[in-house]
This record gives structure tokens, C-alpha cells and sequence, in this order.
């Protein structure tokens, strides 16, 4: 599958100046050590990508990646993290310089050894010498030990730092970023990029700094000892830093592409482990591979472009330092032959040099992996710089507690913020009020946009124009906390995390105890959790057992009524159920939504069955409201919905706008009415209710009113009288009673 | 992510027992499979290496794996690559030629170059120069020529590594996905090939060199001088002892390292993917809670790694410190003796410390090793799953339809189901479904009929008995032959990654645009597909591409009327479709489909309707068979649904 590579094109070539190179030159120590002292990182972070959410026109997220900025720049962005463990780093740091220089210090050992006890046959200073090797030898073990030690635990918690802000950060962002990234690249950026930025901190940044000061302390030794050969050592550095800038500069490029290509692939394995059965039943497990393989492929090429710049790099480190060292030997074999040398210099002098060849030689590397570490923060950062959902209270709470209470929307617009401006907004002026204690369908053809609708209460998305009121309040005035405290949420796709049922349940409560669990788990009757094998604390999700798709809704139905909450979103919430499950469902359902305000997305009669009245969401905006048989005799569009039938004769409709429905309603009705087949018959209902609907709905609505209402709207005469007898209790008995029961009266209406 | 959010644990209908262990499949596709006497299903019936089920493995991170499998993994990989290995050795091993060849030269310059300049003789230390001039120039170019080569070895390798695991991973049956999650699979596929790119890219580099340079330097040192380089060669027993200590206690440090980030994963990838229950009911604290401790637990075993390592460097340092010490002391003595040139003394403690440099990077071979090392144990463990539904060896093709009638017939024969571990699901049973009959299965939850469907689709193979397609025995069709005979279309409608045309496509890859439009025309998908803003090229997970549930389950019934299968098997696939989608969708069976075979479960009777004949389920048994017309007359359990169902849409 085509996957939304992050184009890494647009990334600058020449975003590296070279002035901020470290390289084998004093300027890489001193540019190193410096760095973290300089101005606060965190002042530039508007430099580390605009974030992605605000960005209309983003056709990927990683699209425009920062221009202009340096390799340093970017790694900068982490002082905020070791600034922490900067003690230790440092000491650390000091350490690994420490122990450099005594490697350096050990050809003098030798040079003395030579040229004193040894040239002059003096056992004594032939042994001192050897004991001075062996102390210097264990101080730098210990140094190496200790520098080790100084940095492993406070890396590693820089790693879970920087991996827990991710994650914080990503929980708090608005679910339209979410939309948009696959996880696959969010879950590279977490794991393999923080490694990345780890190692880097552990190696290439201590050696960087730490090679820098042992080719300084080597030159300056080099010069002391015989400044004509240093300075021929010292000619190749100027052409290497011009060369070391041109390859960080293109590895910069390869190394972006090849990560980006490691989250594309990581998004496809995710996907097709997700979509297994999809694959299996269609037997494309052959095409996934072949998809998988050829984003290997590509990465694979990438990989390989990196293989050959390091190769280049690598070749021109190692063989214009060893000619300069060559070039020095002859030279000073020449000197030593005119006797304007001693042979133990010499001999000093190279053993020095050579000590410095894997210094400068692992420069390429280190450079190379410190531009990885780059790219890897870059992308990290990219995440983070994503604008978080804000503390809500946008805008003052202006107009509060007009004319009732309930669930009101108000001219609600919603446009998704990454759709463009000149697209169609999904709702357009959607007004609606639920009073408090009611119950209302919410109707609309697949795609109109309920399931968005829905999403506003909880403020999962914003509005982009109008507002939405909870008991006269702006949900935008609101604290994110306690508007999802108030608001309640069954979603379309029963998710459940990696958890016991009875914690998977009372997410949906934050004080909520056994007892609660116990009526939630009965309301939604998912009574199969106490047979499981551990009973409710079963272990369910991801980590635990597998539960089937109406199990799942069952329990994520508990979940949205165990708080008690004063409101109710349900995403159609029976779908996956059997028809006998459905009616105790449903029978349980209607006690809880007696005194609750709730929108529930209905596919379905028997779910419209739960609400007081009936909205239809058709163009953006709410078409029509009333009760169901209102809606069946009076709007074309609704009725086609409930019942699938072609209000036009025989013509292949599209759900058309609401007014052409509306027009068709007085043809449609008759027409259901006509069908053999046993769909809901208009006919069958009974006179009063209506009435009581329309009472309801202009009535300004009293609790008890509503209540009332439930009852007639829904069912027999028996379940009126029931439901009408006001006690929450005798209701429900009444409700399963009719499960079981209604059976017969239908068969005798047959 | 919203048009991927789909729990991939669904089995629907299943009781809870599904996820406790392996289906007892037979391994060899010669019918009739004798899966046991029938009475002893936890008796493993899978051919292959010693997938053995200790408890439940599934548990754990790793799954077992034979002894040595990491090793014989390892080798695979590298195996037919080793005509490049070969050439990357030799040239690993002329870089080193070249780069060691310095102290000699120095050596030669100043025994021999410096007499004879002296001597107004040149000739030598032209030699030098000359020669050190070719050993650069060689050092670098072999150098290059290594990484390259190097290079090829690994990303062949790894690109090797990646398409293995996603092939088996797509290989092995949809029972293995339902126990492991997805997080595992994901973290196997990524952080644990990654410490197998570290390996290879940089650790076996290392090692080679060390080895090569530890070779040549004591080498040299011997033939220098016997004292020193007998010295040299005593100091690798304590550091092979070193060696030893470190990669055990290692091993444990490392695969505890990765056992926790893959829990990391695990919660990460779990949060995103579900992210908007996490938000709706608050859940940003007590995630934060739960993936700090899962986050902490890496960090402590990272921090262990770490630190493991730092024992090591110190211990190996020491030891080479002190034999540097002590062989400087003993060529000191000789040269004073006079037994032994100074310039001679002077190359072997140039090469000295030589010796013990790759000794870090050994230690980074061996970190990076032991942390490849404990990857693949569990991807050696991933890959020795045998899938229970095994590919034929010898594929059978299906009969040509005869002209007429597309669809074909299906028999159960003798079928009975079970989970390994017991809790028979299906008894044995017979079912013949005729060609072109629709028949409606349906019954309450947990009932069988999802078991059944995914018998017919070989999701699952019978445990006892076999199943036929036109007479041919599922498990000897070849997949693309089977998807032909069998499609399914389930409740989860997942979108992957791509556009709207490129997910319809998945029934039939090679269908043109005209037969994708046409599909979702038959669907009435085509109308909300055109309003998207690029129309079917809309990529569904790019701004506009929203795509709500049930308009993913319109995209999922194109895909399969594209397909264009002999048999349907729709399981709950209507359940998020409105009344004129689920319409659409009979209509569809009636006029495109016409003709197939299909196998409906629904829990909504009205898909019933349509139907020829259903068949009601109870407790893996099926209970009813009949017309819709007359079950709904007789007083069972039909009739029963069939009422609560009426009065369900009755408004």
C-alpha cells in the first residue's frame, strides 16, 4: 500500500553552514563545550517547524520540515532535557578528556623509557617506568570506568524523559493531529529516534568534544616536541573541515529519508498486522509483501546512498592524515640521520601522531552520527512543536444559563481544520436543543456527519463557528476536565484498553466503586464479564483475552453509564448486538436515559425506540426534529432511512438534500405502507403520541413531562402505563418484561 | 488514525476460550487430517519444530525457539551472502595490511633508513616514503571498498530479516494474530531489527577488524620479538575469561532490556491507536502513570546495560594496560641486555598500544552482539510459529464452472472444531450448502456461527473432518485459488494507508478503474465516494479522506463484490450500515452477487429475508434448518428471534 511517505525533498541542501562543524580542528572542542551554555534553546523553538495542527495546507505532516536550521540548532533543542543530568554529563565529559590525554602521555613514558634507563642500561628507572605505565594504565581504566558509570543512568533517563513528554504530549493533542499521522510514525519517533538521541548523547557528543581536545593537547605536544613536523602534520586539516562540511551536508539529506522511510514501513507492518484479517480474506498476503518489499527495497537504497558518503568520507580521513604522518616519518628519519633529532623523539613523536589517527578517523562517524541524532531530534520535535488542545476556557462565558438547561447547539459549524477552506464544511448551522432529561435520536444518512456531531461534545474537535452549550454553559468556556467529567461517551468502535474489565469499565467514573460497576455491567447487560475466567478483573485489550465485537460494545456502553453522567453520547450502541441482547439492552438503557440528556446516533427504529424525539441530521444541518412516527409520516428522507425503501418509484436515489425529501414525504409514507415486507408500519401507530411528542417539543419541558413522554413514544400500551408510573425502578421491570413478553402481542398482531 | 482504529481482537461471537491456546491444525494437508482420537485435542498436532506450548507462551514476550535457533538465524541470513562476506573480509583484511604496516616502515626508517642516509644512500628511505605513501592510499581505498561491500552484506540482510518476519507474520493464521498483540509484532519488526542493523553495520565491522588487527599485531609482535609476543598472547586467556563473565550476565540485561521496550510499544501504539476513548473518559493521567512505570522499567534496564558494559571496558582496559606495562618492562630489559634492537623495541611498543585499542571497540561489538543477540531470540521464536492453516505442497485447482450458475457447492464433512486447549467449540457435524444457495446463520452470541464462518473461509482448519469446495478439500487450494472460491467480509471494516481506489482494489489487484467504480456503484458507495475531495484517488488518511464507519463497511462489501468470489461470507458485515446501505447491500447479492453461494451472519433478521434457507445455531449446534417462511411458522427458536427481532424495528 501507497503509504504517506514524508517527503524528505523539501528538506534545504545547504541547511549545514559549515562554521558549525565540529571538526578535528580546536574549533570542534570549543564549539562543543560552549554550545550548552549559550542562549536558552527553548527561545528558539518557533525555528523547530511551525506546528503541524495550525497548518491548513499541510499535505503531509512532515512536509515542510525546518528550514535553514543547523545540525547544532536542532540538537540544541535537547539542552532542556540533559540540563538535568548536566553535573554529571560534564564531569563525565572531563573524565573522558582526562583519560585522552593520559593515552597521550603514555609515548612519553615510552620516549623517557628509550631514551634514558634503556639507552643508559639503568635497571632501576627501567622498572620505575614500568610502574609508571602501570599506574597510568589503571587510572585510565578507572577514568573509562568511571566516565561510563557517571552517564548510564542519568542517558537512560534522559531517553524516558524525552520518551514520556512524547507520549504526554501526543495524549494531549487534538485528535485531528491523530488523524492525520500514522501511528507507525509517532511509534518510530518514539522508539528508534530516542535511541538515536541517546547514543548520541552517550558517544559522538562526549567524543566529539572529547577527540577535539585530544587532537588540540596532541598538536600542541606535536608542535612542542618538533614544531617542522607538526606543522606538516597539521596542513591536511584546513582541505579535511572543507570536506567534512560538504559530506554532513549531504548525509544530513540521506539520513531524513531513511528515517522517514523507517516510520513508513513501521506504518505498514502496524497496518497489516491490524488488517490481518483483511488480508487473509482476500488472500493478499502476497501483494502486502510485495508492497513491504519494496519500501524496504527503497529504504534499503537509501541505506546504501549512506553506506557510500560514509565510505567516501571515511577513505579521504584515513588517507590524508596517514600522508601527512608519512611525510613527517620521512622527514624526520632525514633529521634523526643529521642527528638534529634523537631517535626516541621520533619515535615519541610518531607514537603520538599515531595516537591521534583514531581521534581524527572517527570524526567521519562521529559526524555521521551526530547528523542522525539531528534528524532524529528534528522529527521529535516535530511532534512536540504540534500545538496541544488547549485548557479550553477559550472563549469568556458569555450569555450563561439562558432559557434552560439541556444540550443545545447553537449555528454549530464544523469544518475539519485540516480541510481546506474552499471545502464544503461537514456541519453547516446545525442547531439543536435537548432538554435536560431527554433523550434524542439522532438520524442522518451514512456520511452526514453524526458521528462528527457527536465528537463536539466532548470537544474531541472544536467548533469553528457557533457553540455548544451544556445546561446554558459554553462548552468552550469549560475546562476540558470537567466538560468530559459532565459528558459521557460510548464510541461506534468499542475500544478497550489493555486492562481488567472492572478498570476498563470504570474509566467511565472517577469515584465510581463495586457497586457501580455492578449496574453498569447489569445495564448494558454484560453480565458474561463474572463468568469470565477471573470474573470482572480479567484481564481484557490488547495484553489480555479477546472479546467479541458485542461483548466489546456491551462493555464500552458500561463504561459511558457507570459515572452516572449528567450526559450521554452514544455512537450507535447496539450494532454489534444479537436481537435477544439488543432488547434487554435496550429495556435496561431506557431506566439510565430516563434522567439523563443524551444524543444517541441511531441506525436503526429499534435504536430511535430509546429516545424521546428524533433529530435528522441531512446537509450539514439538522433537517427535522420530532418523534419518530412524525418523522416517518412527514419527512421522505427519514422514513427512507428507517426503512430502506425507495420513496421515488424505483429510481436509484441518493440521499438527497433535505428539502427534496421533505417534498417526497407524502408519497413515502403510503408507499412503506404498501410493502409486504415487515417494516416499520406507519400505520401501527397509535393516535395520542404524536400529540404527546409535539406537546413535548414546544413545551418548554418540565423533567416529569419528558419522562412521560419516554413512555408513550416507545412502546404498547403496557409499557406506557408503566413508564408514565414516573418510579425508575417499575420502569425498568417493565422494560425487560417487554423482551420476553412482547413476543406473543406481535405474533398476535400477525 | 481514525479510519484505522479497529480492535484487532474481534473473534466475533467467540466465547472468550479462543484466546487461551493453539488450534490443534494438522500440519500436512493429506485428507482426511486425522487430528487425534478426538478426545485429547490438547495433544499438539503440528509438524515442525518444537512449537511447544509451556503454559501459555503467549504470555511472554518470547515465544520459544529451538536451541540455537538465534544462531542458525544469524547464519541464514548471512549464509548466501557469503561470497560478499568473503570479498568484505579480504578487504577488511588488505585495509589492515596497509594501516598496519606504519610501525614497520617506522621501524625499517630508523634501524635501516638512518644508516644509510647517513651513508648518503637514499634508496631506503625512498622505500619508506614511497611505501608509506602506497599504504595510505591502500588503507583508504580498501577502506571504501570495505564499507560498500560491508554495506551490501547488511542492508541485504536486513532487508532479508524484515521480509522474513512480515511474510511469516502474514503467513501464520489469524488464531496467532488474535493472541499476539500487535505492539509485539510491531516492536519485532522495528527496535529488534534495529539492534540487528547495529550489529551488522557497525558490530560485525568491529568485530572483524579486531579480530583481523588482534591477528596481525600479535603476529607481528612474535615475529618481532617471541618474548613480547608470547606476553601479548598470555594477556588474551584473562580477557577471554572477561569476555565470557560479561555476555553471560549480558544476555540477561539485554533481553530484559527488550522485553520492556516492547511493552513501551505496546502502550504507545494501544494509546494512539485509541485515541479518542482515551480522551473522552479522561484517561491522559492514569495513561501518563502506567507508561511512566512501563518507561521506567526500560530506563532501569537500559541504565543496567549501560553499566554492564562500563564493567567491562574497566575490566578490559585494566588487563591491557597492565600487559602493556609488563612487556615494556621485559623489551626494556632485553635492549638493555642488548639482546634486543632498539628500533625493534620501538615498533612492538607502537604496536602495543595498538593491541589493546579495538579492545573498546570490542566491547561495543559484544554490547551491540548481546543486544542483537536477545532481539533475535524473539524473532527466531516469532518465526518458528508454524502457521496452523498451512499452504499446500501439492495445490489442487478448483473444477471449472460448467457455464451457469457462479457459484459453487460447500460440504462440511464430518467437521468438528475445537481450541487446543480444550472447550469444543463446534461438535462434529455435516452441512451441505448447495450452489447458489444464500443461507442465513444466526443464533445468539457465542454460539458457533463466527467459528463456522471462518472454517468455510479457512481462517481456521477443522480439527477433525474436512471441508469442500466443489469436492475439493480447502486445504489443498492454493491461496489465490481459494480467495477466488471463498471471501469474507467482516464486522471490521479497516482502511489501510492509500486512497480510497487503492483500498476497493485489495478484492482484485488487478482491476481497472472502470470494474472499482463499478463495484462501489453496485454498493452505492460511488455517490459519497465523489464527494470526497479527490473522489476515489482520495487518500483516506489525508485531510478530507475521513471516512466514517459505515462508509468503510460500503469500501469493504465493493471490495469483496470486486472480488467477485464462488462463495460470501458476510460475517456481521452490515452491522454499522444504515437501512439504505444494508438495502444496497441486499441488492447488490441480488443482482451482482446472483447466482453465489454466500453465507450470512447477522445478528439484524432482516438480512434474513433474503435468504434461501437458515440455519439457527445454538451452543455449536445447528438447531434449525429451514426457509425463512417456515421456521417463522413453527414455534422455535427461529420464530422466537424472528418475533423480538419484528418487534425491535416495529416503531
Amino acid at each position: 500500500m501507497p503509504t504517506d511517505s514524508a517527503p524528505s525533498d523539501s528538506l534545504p541542501s545547504d541547511s549545514l553552514p559549515s562554521d558549525s562543524l565540529p571538526s578535528d580542528s580546536p574549533t570542534g572542542g570549543t564549539l562543543v563545550s560552549d554550545s550548552p551554555t549559550g542562549d536558552s534553546p527553548t527561545g528558539g523553538t518557533p525555528t523547530g517547524g511551525t506546528p503541524t495542527a495550525d497548518r491548513p495546507s499541510a499535505e503531509s505532516p512532515t512536509a515542510d520540515a525546518p528550514a535553514g536550521q543547523s545540525a547544532v540548532r536542532t540538537l540544541l533543542r535537547l539542552w532542556p532535557y540533559v540540563r538535568p543530568v548536566r553535573a554529571r554529563w560534564f564531569t563525565a565529559a572531563v573524565v573522558a578528556v582526562m583519560a585522552s590525554c593520559l593515552s597521550l602521555v603514555f609515548p612519553l613514558v615510552l620516549k623517557w623509557i628509550v631514551d634514558g634507563p634503556v639507552a643508559h642500561g639503568d635497571p632501576g628507572g627501567v622498572w620505575f617506568g614500568a610502574l609508571l605505565l602501570l599506574v597510568l594504565g589503571i587510572a585510565e581504566a578507572a577514568l573509562f570506568g568511571l566516565r561510563r558509570w557517571l552517564v548510564a543512568r542519568p542517558l537512560a533517563g534522559v531517553e524516558a524523559a524525552l520518551r514520556t513528554d512524547l507520549y504526554r504530549h501526543l495524549q494531549r493533542l487534538p485528535i485531528a493531529f491523530h488523524d492525520r499521522w500514522a501511528s507507525g510514525q509517532l511509534l518510530s519517533r518514539g522508539t528508534t529516534d530516542l535511541m538515536q538521541i541517546r547514543m548520541f548523547l552517550a558517544f559522538p557528543l562526549t567524543f566529539l568534544l572529547v577527540n577535539g581536545v585530544t587532537i588540540l593537547v596532541g598538536v600542541v605536544l606535536l608542535l612542542v616536541q618538533d614544531w617542522a613536523l607538526g606543522l606538516v602534520l597539521l596542513a591536511p586539516v584546513v582541505p579535511l573541515m572543507i570536506i567534512c562540511s560538504l559530506f554532513e551536508s549531504r548525509y544530513a539529506l540521506a539520513a531524513r529519508r531513511a528515517q522517514d522511510q523507517v516510520g513508513d514501513l513501521t506504518t505498514v507492518v502496524e497496518e497489516s498486522v491490524l488488517g490481518i484479517r483483511i488480508v487473509k480474506g482476500f488472500g493478499r498476503h502476497r501483494s502486502q509483501a510485495h508492497a513491504f518489499r519494496s519500501l524496504a527495497g527503497r529504504l534499503r537504497g537509501t541505506e546504501m546512498l549512506k553506506a557510500r558518503l560514509l565510505a567516501g568520507i571515511w577513505a579521504l580521513i584515513t588517507i590524508i592524515p596517514e600522508l601527512a604522518i608519512g611525510a613527517a616519518l620521512v622527514l624526520g628519519t632525514v633529521q634523526v640521520a643529521d642527528g638534529g633529532l634523537s631517535a626516541g623523539t621520533l619515535v615519541a613523536f610518531l607514537s603520538t601522531a599515531l595516537a591521534l589517527r583514531w581521534p581524527v578517523e572517527s570524526i567521519g562517524f562521529l559526524i555521521a552520527m551526530s547528523q542522525e541524532a539531528a534528524t532524529a531530534t528534528e522529527r521529535y520535535f516535530e511532534v512536540l512543536d504540534a500545538e496541544p488542545e488547549s485548557h479550553g476556557m477559550s472563549a469568556p462565558a458569555a450569555g450563561r444559563a439562558q432559557e434552560g438547561g439541556g444540550l443545545v447547539f447553537e449555528r454549530v459549524r464544523f469544518r475539519y481544520p485540516d480541510a481546506g477552506p474552499e471545502s464544503a464544511p461537514v456541519l453547516d448551522g446545525v442547531d439543536l436543543r435537548i432538554r435536560p432529561g431527554e433523550t434524542m435520536a439522532l438520524v442522518g444518512g451514512t456520511g452526514s456527519g453524526k458521528t462528527t456531531l457527536t465528537a463536539l461534545v466532548p470537544r474531541l474537535h472544536e467548533v469553528t463557528a457557533g457553540r455548544v452549550l451544556l445546561d446554558g454553559e459554553d462548552i468552550a468556556a469549560m475546562p476540558r476536565e470537567r466538560l468530559r467529567e459532565l459528558v459521557s461517551v460510548a464510541f461506534e468502535e468499542p475500544t478497550l484498553f489493555s486492562a481488567s474489565v472492572a478498570e476498563n469499565v470504570l474509566m467511565g467514573g472517577a469515584a465510581a466503586g463495586a457497586e457501580a460497576l455492578g449496574r453498569a455491567l447489569e445495564v448494558a447487560h454484560a453480565g458474561f464479564a463474572h463468568t469470565l475466567p477471573d470474573g470482572v478483573d480479567t484481564q481484557v485489550g490488547e495484553q489480555g483475552l479477546s472479546l467479541s465485537g458485542g461483548q466489546r460494545q456491551r462493555l464500552a456502553l458500561a463504561r459511558a453509564v457507570v459515572g452516572r453522567p449528567r450526559f450521554l453520547v452514544l455512537d450507535d450502541p447496539l450494532s454489534a448486538l444479537d436481537v435477544h441482547t439488543e432488547a434487554l439492552v435496550e429495556a435496561a438503557l431506557r431506566r439510565v436515559l430516563q434522567d439523563t440528556t443524551a444524543l444517541v446516533v441511531a441506525h436503526r427504529p429499534s435504536t430511535v425506540m430509546l429516545a424521546d424525539r428524533v433529530a435528522l441530521l441531512s446537509g450539514g444541518r439538522i433537517a427535522a426534529v420530532g418523534t419518530h412516527q412524525e418523522l416517518l409520516r412527514t419527512n421522505g428522507e427519514y422514513a427512507w432511512l428507517m426503512s430502506g425503501l425507495e420513496t421515488g418509484p424505483g429510481s436509484e436515489r441518493g440521499r438527497g438534500p433535505a428539502p427534496e425529501g421533505a417534498q417526497l414525504a407524502p408519497e413515502s409514507a403510503p408507499g412503506a405502507e404498501r410493502q409486504p415486507v415487515s417494516w416499520p408500519k406507519p400505520g401501527s401507530v397509535t393516535g395520542p403520541e404524536p400529540g404527546s411528542g409535539q406537546e413535548a417539543a414546544t413545551d418548554s419541558g418540565a423533567g416529569t413531562a419528558t419522562g412521560a413522554g419516554t413512555g408513550t413514544d416507545t412502546d404498547t400500551d403496557t409499557d406506557t402505563g408503566a413508564g408514565a408510573g414516573t418510579a425508575t425502578d417499575t420502569g425498568a421491570g417493565t422494560g425487560t418484561e417487554k423482551g420476553a413478553g412482547a413476543g406473543t402481542e406481535k405474533g398476535g398482531c400477525r | 488514525m481514525t479510519s484505522s482504529t479497529t480492535s484487532r481482537h474481534s473473534v466475533p461471537d467467540e466465547e472468550p476460550t479462543a484466546s487461551a491456546g493453539q488450534q490443534d491444525g494438522p500440519a500436512t494437508p493429506s485428507p482426511p487430517a486425522v487430528g487425534g482420537s478426538a478426545t485429547a485435542p490438547t495433544s499438539g498436532g503440528t509438524a515442525g519444530d518444537g512449537a511447544d506450548d509451556r503454559g501459555d507462551p503467549f504470555d511472554r514476550d518470547a515465544l520459544p525457539s529451538p536451541r540455537g535457533a538465534t544462531g542458525a538465524l544469524l547464519r541464514s541470513l548471512l549464509a548466501p551472502r557469503r561470497g560478499l562476506v568473503a570479498v568484505a573480509t579480504l578487504l577488511l583484511l588488505l585495509q589492515q595490511a596497509a594501516a598496519q604496516a606504519g610501525p614497520l616502515l617506522v621501524a625499517y626508517a630508523i634501524d635501516r633508513g638512518v644508516p644509510a642516509y647517513r651513508a648518503d644512500h637514499y634508496g631506503p628511505l625512498i622505500a619508506v616514503a614511497v611505501g608509506y605513501a602506497v599504504c595510505a592510499a591502500g588503507a583508504g581505498v580498501f577502506q571504501y571498498a570495505f564499507i560498500r561491500a560491508s554495506a551490501r552484506v547488511n542492508q541485504d540482510a536486513l532487508l532479508d530479516l524484515r521480509g522474513r518476519i512480515f511474510r511469516h507474520s502474514q503467513a501464520l493464521s489469524v488464531d496467532f494474530h488474535e493472541r499476539y498483540t500487535s505492539g509485539r509484532l510491531i516492536s519485532r519488526s522495528t527496535t529488534d531489527v534495529e539492534s540487528l542493523r547495529e550489529l551488522l553495520s557497525e558490530g560485525l565491522q568491529e568485530l572483524v577488524g579486531v579480530v583481523l588487527a588482534t591477528l596481525y599485531i600479535t603476529v607481528l609482535l612474535l615475529w618481532l620479538d617471541v618474548g613480547i609476543g608470547g606476553l601479548a598472547l598470555a594477556s588474551f586467556v584473562p580477557l577471554y575469561l572477561l569476555i565470557r563473565l560479561y555476555r553471560r550476565r549480558a544476555a540477561r540485561v539485554f533481553s530484559e532490556r527488550s522485553t520492556a521496550i516492547a511493552a513501551v510499544i505496546v502502550k504507545f501504539a494501544e494509546t494512539m491507536n485509541g485515541i479518542r476513548p482515551v480522551r473522552a473518559f479522561r484517561r491522559e493521567q492514569a495513561n501518563d502513570t502506567h507508561f511512566g512505570r512501563l518507561n521506567h522499567r526500560h530506563e532501569r534496564s537500559n541504565g543496567d546495560a549501560i553499566l554492564e558494559m562500563a564493567r567491562f571496558v574497566v575490566g578490559s582496559r585494566l588487563i591491557a594496560n597492565v600487559s602493556v606495562a609488563g612487556m615494556v618492562l621485559w623489551g626494556a630489559y632485553r635492549v638493555a641486555d642488548g639482546t634486543l634492537a632498539l628500533g625493534v623495541l620501538a615498533a612492538a611498543v607502537l604496536y602495543l598500544r595498538r593491541l589493546y585499542d579495538p579492545i573498546d571497540r570490542l566491547g561495543m561489538f559484544l554490547n551491540s552482539y548481546e543486544s542483537a543477540a536477545a532481539s533475535l531470540e524473539k524473532i527466531a521464536g516469532l518465526l518458528a510459529q508454524t502457521p496452523t492453516v498451512p499452504e499446500p505442497a501439492a495445490p489442487r485447482e478448483l473444477p471449472s464452472r460448467g457455464g451457469g450458475e457462479p457459484g459453487r457447492a460447500v460440504v462440511f464433512e464430518g467437521v468438528r472444531f475445537a481450541y487446543r486447549t480444550g472447550g469444543e467449540v463446534l461438535p462434529r457435524f455435516d452441512l451441505t450448502i448447495p450452489a447458489g444457495q444464500t443461507v442465513a446463520v444466526v443464533g445468539s452470541t457465542g454460539a458457533g456461527k463466527s467459528t463456522l464462518a471462518k472454517l468455510l473461509a479457512r481462517f481456521y482448519d477443522p480439527t477433525e473432518g474436512r471441508v469442500l469446495l466443489d469436492g475439493v478439500d480447502l486445504r489443498e487450494l492454493a491461496v489465490p485459488e481459494l480467495r477466488r472460491g471463498v471471501v469474507m467480509v467482516t464486522q471490521e471494516a479497516f482502511l489501510f494507508s492509500g486512497t480510497v481506489a487503492d483500498n476497493i482494489a485489495i478484492g482484485r489487484p488487478d482491476a481497472t478503474r472502470a470494474d472499482i467504480e463499478q463495484a462501489a456503484k453496485a454498493i452505492g458507495a460511488h455517490d459519497f465516494i465523489m464527494s470526497l475531495p479527490d473522489g476515489y484517488d482520495t487518500d483516506v488518511r489525508k485531510r478530507g479522506g475521513r471516512i466514517s464507519a459505515g462508509q468503510r463497511q460500503l469500501v469493504a462489501f465493493a471490495r469483496a463484490l470486486l472480488a467477485d468470489p464462488a462463495v460470501l461470507i458476510l460475517d456481521e458485515a452490515t452491522s454499522s450500515l444504515d437501512i439504505p446501505g444494508e438495502r444496497a447491500v441486499q441488492r447488490a447479492m441480488d443482482t451482482v452477487l446472483h447466482g453465489r453461494t454466500a453465507v450470512v451472519i447477522a445478528h439484524r433478521l432482516s438480512t434474513v429475508e433474503i435468504a434461501d434457507r437458515v440455519l439457527v445455531m445454538e451452543d455449536g449446534r445447528v438447531v434449525e434448518d429451514g426457509t425463512p417462511a417456515d421456521l417463522v411458522t413453527d414455534e422455535g427458536r427461529f420464530a422466537g428471534l424472528h418475533r423480538a427481532w419484528r418487534e425491535s424495528v416495529v416503531g
